[in-house]
């Protein structure tokens, strides 16, 4: 059996046609079950990003054909963005996926989500059943042993990861939001997956306020109360288009009284600023604007891209495990129909020599037995070895045809 | 030759001690080595205490240097219990090379040797000894949580752009977790201090400045917890008042002791 891929990603194709050959979870389910006729097997992976499909079939060219004419059936014009990879290549590549390099923002932890959705979804059998396992296994590990998931990849996230920098779990947490736009429910949003509270929305415009609040379940505040809820807050987010600042050093100082040396961070992610500098000087204060937020998303980027090196080579050994295991495919049948032969041979001498064994009590016929079937078990180990070594090392078919040959296996295929 | 034990403990120290210096250079591999090494250091350790506890009649950590080695054995026990975790290991490097220095004063004081007697009864050590060290060994470990918390609390006043590169326990963590180490050793202190001065009163000995400094150490984290646990404080002030505490424990423990074990 032949891995084949064909597909396209943000390498080849832009969104505009990315979205014309885009499946949801349904589709790519009556997709691979199509492919899969024949006795071949089929995984369709659709996300924002790419578009791939994955076969296993004995013959590699009809196969890759039939995935080139099905996603060409979706939209014309993606044939000439269609890379197609096979075996080596092919498993290769989605182990890259899997972990994450093959990324827009390398390390992503939605794709390994999403190559298990697909497998869940494919018709598998021996060999993209393994393939995906494999990739999944290959994404868990790239990710733990290396440092390429870790950190935050937007100005929001890396808000959210400040968070808990200084207050750890965020569950329970109180957010402030200041200004109800597309900005800051973004990291009202990303606080809010890490279980944080978002317990107030400020806004000069109050009626924004409180349709903002609702949809975060929060209290809409008009600004000129933000000093009064800002004991009970941990962390402020501000993005409004106030030319001047809506809070300063004296209101967020009053405040710090009454709350008992809790911490406060605050997200200024305004321009021009919302939040005085000076706050950064108060004891327990942490102000970040959007300048320090930006320089942490570029350097923890340039950081995944330092340990992706490292998840490459994780990823490159374990798609050489994956091409041993392919490889030993090639030879499986002959094995197979080699220790048969074996077996046939030592039962039909068993059954020529009835008259002999017949005198023999029960226990020393089963001696005769155990040590006839070690017997071929000894003299088959050593070409079932090299067999599988040459398998791994490319010459596995031509040693499995000599084999045949030599034992007169060609009848058995 | 059970007194060898203590070579492999403290190269083990000292190995956890390079690697979680690997570790802060570039945070990886070396860590998860260091936490290993801590454990079999440990379990060195836990093994020449355990042959000098079966070996020598009555208490044996009675001396000077022998209760210095309980009290790294139990400052790394007590480490273990938050060590273990990633975020932790930078921990590591302000609690084992302290350990792994006291080892080897504990040594050339002679307190990792096997055999010998003791002139005071068991039970009497057990308790004044016993909860005095673990309850300095709970307040190196608060001292150290608050020394992590001030480096920690620097850096986000700083705003590097790295600032995310390492994991580091969160401010709010360490700080609640060095009120949580110092408000269980605080009754053991106590404790111990009033087995001490019963004892002391029963023989009618007068008190020494190794029994007025612990008095002030007490005094000095028990304002900590207090005032934590009662007026608010927390962050670095109370940060700072651990590492003055912790300066008193560091006298208590090398600096007097001549005179309180003579």
């Amino acid at each position: 059996m032949r891995l084949v891929l064909v597909g396209t990603s943000h390498h080849h194709a832009p969104v505009e046609l990315r979205e014309r050959v885009a499946l949801d979870r349904e589709q790519a389910r009556a997709l691979a079950a199509r492919l899969a006729a024949g006795g071949r097997e089929a995984v369709c992976l659709s996300t924002c990003n790419r578009t791939e499909l994955y076969l296993a079939a004995a013959d590699a060219e009809a196969a890759e054909r039939d995935a080139v004419a099905a996603l060409a059936e979706l939209e014309p014009e993606v044939e000439p963005a269609l890379y197609r990879l096979r075996d080596h290549a092919a498993a290769l590549h989605l182990f890259r996926v899997a972990a994450g390099l093959d990324s827009l923002v390398p390390g992503e932890g939605e794709i390994l989500g999403q190559v298990r959705a697909a497998h869940q979804l494919g018709t598998t059998g021996i060999v993209l059943d393994r393939a995906f396992r494999q990739a999944l296994h290959t994404g868990r590990k790239a990710r733990a042993q290396t440092a390429i998931g870790e950190s935050p990849a937007s100005v929001s996230a890396a808000a959210a990861a400040l968070a808990e920098q200084v207050f750890g779990d965020l569950e329970g947490r109180s957010i402030l939001l200041v200004g109800a736009g597309k900005i800051g429910e973004q990291a009202a949003r990303n606080l809010l997956s890490r279980r944080a509270r978002i317990a107030f929305v400020a806004n000069r415009t109050l009626d924004r306020a409180e349709e903002l609040a609702r949809r975060l379940r929060a209290e809409a505040l008009p600004l000129e109360r933000i000093e009064e809820e800002l004991p009970r807050a941990d962390v402020v987010v501000a993005s409004t288009s106030a030319p001047g600042y809506v809070l300063d050093a004296a209101a967020v100082e009053r405040a710090l009284r009454k709350r008992r040396c809790r911490q406060l961070l605050l997200i200024d992610l305004a321009v021009p600023r919302d939040l005085d500098p000076a706050i950064h000087d108060l004891d327990g204060c942490y102000l970040y604007d959007v300048d320090d937020l930006e320089a942490i998303v570029a350097e923890t980027l340039s950081g995944r891209r330092r340990e992706a090196e490292r998840a490459e080579a994780i990823v490159a050994a374990e798609a050489e495990k994956f091409r041993q295991w392919h490889a030993a495919l090639d030879v499986v049948p002959a094995i197979a129909s080699l220790r048969a032969r074996a077996e046939e041979i030592r039962e039909a001498e068993l059954r020529k020599a009835e008259a002999l064994l017949g005198r023999l009590d029960d226990g020393e016929r089963r001696a005769v037995e155990s040590i006839t079937a070690q017997i071929v078990n000894k003299l088959l180990h050593l070409p079932t070895v090299r067999m599988k070594q040459a398998a791994a090392a490319a010459d596995g078919v031509l040693y499995a045809e000599a084999v045949r040959h030599l034992f007169g296996l060609e009848d058995e295929r | 030759m059970a007194e060898l034990l203590f070579w492999p403990a403290l190269l083990l120290y000292g190995q956890a001690v390079v690697g979680y210096l690997g570790d802060a250079r570039r945070p990886g591999g070396a860590g998860g080595a260091a936490t290993w090494s801590v454990r079999l250091g440990w379990l060195a350790q836990t093994a020449l205490l355990a042959v000098q506890a079966a070996r020598r009649d009555g208490f044996p950590w009675a001396t000077w240097a022998g209760s210095l080695n309980l009290f790294v054995w139990l400052v790394v026990s007590a480490y273990l219990v938050w060590g273990c975790r990633r975020r932790y290991r930078l921990l590591g490097l302000t609690v084992m090379p302290l350990a792994a220095a006291l080892l080897v004063v504990a040594r050339v004081g002679g307190g990792t040797r096997v055999g010998g007697s003791s002139r005071y009864p068991d039970l009497f050590l057990v308790l004044h000894v016993g909860l005095v060290l673990a309850a300095f060994a709970g307040f190196t470990l608060a001292a150290a949580l608050s020394g992590l918390y001030l480096w920690q609390e620097r850096r986000l006043k700083r705003r590097p752009a790295t600032i995310l590169r390492r994991p580091v326990p969160a401010l709010a963590t360490l700080d609640a977790l060095a009120l949580r180490t110092a408000a269980w050793s605080l009754p053991a202190l106590t404790l111990g201090i009033a087995v001490g001065l019963v004892r002391l009163v029963a023989d009618g000995d007068r008190v020494d400045a190794l029994v007025a400094a612990t008095i002030a150490t007490w005094l000095v984290w028990a304002a900590y917890v207090g005032l934590r646990l009662v007026a608010g404080w927390a962050g670095r002030r109370a940060a700072y008042l651990a590492l003055a505490g912790f300066a008193l424990v560091i006298v208590v423990r090398l600096a007097l002791p001549a005179v309180h074990f003579a």
